[in-house]
């Protein structure tokens, strides 16, 4: 028996909450959850008391019991965590969930994440404690201690060894930017990025600038899943999972910046079983969106997605070839988490949907299949890929 | 002296006692690395087992302070209080030559904006510590140019 999801689940209903900027959303993170998933479900055209299955990433901490409860679910048949940190699982969660639908575990599974800063704590800041022990006292007394420290480390290795300019990093923001001018629900609508805005923001740490920077916002996304012989009961185009995967390569857990692989987005033993299960190569991928912590994870994952060779970043990283409709490979087409909302990435899943079903704000013409790439630089990461029906 | 302004978590031996010798040796100016006492690995950071034979066989090394640049970073934007006046500092990530690929992170001394080059030598100084939750001692590092 061929062990597969594709094509055994679809998409049915995306939505999101309003995306506020960090500390300002009206309601707390739990509400924010609830108001995602009932967006999601009248998208779909379901009451919510028909979910039976949630599945999420990064520790939110929405219990699914919870959820269940609120929406007065009838039947609670799954819940599930993709462990690790950061926006690694945010297709990891949507595989969980196309899992179970594909095995039978459930019928309606709603993927999401929320999240409120404001009402939990910030990112990006070094820990306040008087004392620190275990892997983070051979880092955090050197002032090494926030994800963009951690990861331009790998960066700046990534583009010493293949000599990338850092021009390559600044197109990959301005798509993103771009993208956000056309998009009402973007944070960063109506404040577009040029080329001198962004060479005169501040270095955060070398080699990213403020600009290269994830957002850090408050809001909540979801996405609903059904079986795919289900599908065309839904108002909208059907959208189908292709393949979902996640993990990480030999040690990339190792503490202390010890991976043996270092200067990579973690993506070069996961990609190869994603285009396996899709059964499609990164020719036949029409738009992408690709997760950005930071835009030097974006350079290494469109290069470890196969898109281009290393040594080729200079030339292939321009604004022109990442924009929709017409670019090489148009990335990020809401905006994603630097100027939509950094809702950890699941955004990019919903972004990746209304790709496929024509409601994109930065609309590719009559796409059939569209990419997910979830957390850079992190472990564990995933990756995912949507199809239209004429992909089955 | 200390490289960074005072003010940012100091370290301490994890509770489970799995690096004590680590922080224990550095206080005396020694660099030690953890090995497995069955198949010679060495390894970092600290763990209860070998990853290359699943040994909990393993002790604290001392090897020689040297080591090469194998990244590095230049940080401007202050994360902890502790470092807002601190303007930027470098930050290292070295190799230890034929220890396995073993790396540490450390603070590379000197002007923190000099030109850093990947692959240069550096050598570990010992930057003595007297913290009020006890004394410590961090391993940092110099461009090595002998």
């Amino acid at each position: 028996m061929e062990r597969t999801i594709r094509g055994k689940v679809a998409v049915v209903g995306v939505g999101e909450t309003a995306y506020y900027k960090r500390g300002e959303a009206p309601d707390p993170e739990f509400k924010l959850a609830l108001k995602a998933i009932i967006a999601a479900c009248e998208d779909a055209q379901i009451s919510p008391k028909s979910v039976d299955g949630f599945a999420s990433f990064s520790n939110d901490r929405s219990d699914p019991s919870r959820l269940a409860n609120a929406l007065g679910c009838d039947d609670l048949r799954f819940s599930n965590m993709q462990w690790g940190g950061g926006g690694g699982g945010g297709s990891g969660a949507v595989a969980n969930a196309a899992a179970a639908i594909a095995t039978g575990m459930a019928e309606c599974v709603v993927v999401f994440r929320a999240l409120a800063q404001g009402q939990f704590g910030r990112f990006g800041q070094g820990p306040r404690s008087n004392v620190i022990s275990g892997t983070g006292a051979f880092t955090v007394p050197f002032g090494l201690m926030s994800p963009a420290q951690s990861f331009a480390m790998k960066v700046n290795r990534f583009m010493h060894d293949h000599g990338v300019n850092q021009e390559a990093l600044r197109a990959i923001s301005l798509a993103s930017y771009h993208h956000a001018q056309a998009n009402p629900r973007a944070v960063m609508h109506g404040r577009p990025l040029t080329e001198e805005k962004y060479d005169d923001s501040r270095w955060i740490v070398e080699p990213f600038h403020l600009f290269d920077c994830c957002q850090e916002n408050d809001g909540a996304a979801a996405m609903v899943l059904v079986p795919a012989e289900r599908a065309k009961d839904f108002p909208h185009k059907p959208t189908y999972i292709l393949s979902a995967v996640s993990g990480s390569h030999y040690r990339a857990g190792a503490s202390v910046h010890n991976t043996p692989d270092y200067a990579t987005s973690t993506f070069k033993t996961t990609v190869p079983r994603l285009y396996d299960m899709a059964e499609l190569g990164p020719e036949d991928v029409d738009v992408a969106q690709i997760y950005e912590n930071f835009t030097g994870g974006v350079l290494m994952s469109v290069v470890e997605h196969k898109f281009c060779e290393a040594g080729e970043c200079n030339e292939f990283f321009t604004k022109d070839n990442l924009i929709a409709p017409n670019g090489r490979l148009p990335i990020n087409t809401s905006g994603g988490n630097l100027a939509e909302c950094y809702m950890h990435g699941l955004e990019l899943n919903i972004e990746a949907v209304r790709q496929l079903r024509g409601e994109s704000t930065s609309q590719v013409p009559d796409p059939n299949v569209s990419l997910v790439a979830s957390g850079p630089m992190v472990t564990p990461v995933s990756s995912s890929i949507y199809g239209t029906e004429a992909t089955l | 002296m200390s490289y960074l302004n005072p003010g940012l978590p100091q370290p301490a031996p994890a509770r489970d006692g799995l690096d004590e010798p680590y922080w224990k040796a550095a206080r005396e100016e020694k660099l030690v690395l953890q090995r497995c006492k069955d198949c010679g690995t060495y390894q970092w950071g600290p763990e209860w087992t070998c990853h290359n034979c699943c040994s909990e066989n393993l002790t604290f090394e001392e090897i020689p302070p040297y080591g090469e640049i194998f990244s590095y970073e230049r940080v401007w934007h202050p994360v902890h209080p502790a470092l807002a006046e601190q303007g930027p500092y470098i930050i290292v990530l070295v190799e230890l030559p034929g220890r396995n690929g073993a790396r540490m992170v450390g603070n590379l001394l000197g002007d923190p904006r000099q030109d850093v080059e990947i692959g240069a030598r550096v050598k570990a100084v010992f930057e003595h510590h007297t913290g009020d939750q006890g004394s410590y001692t961090l391993v940092q590092w110099i461009v090595d140019k002998n």
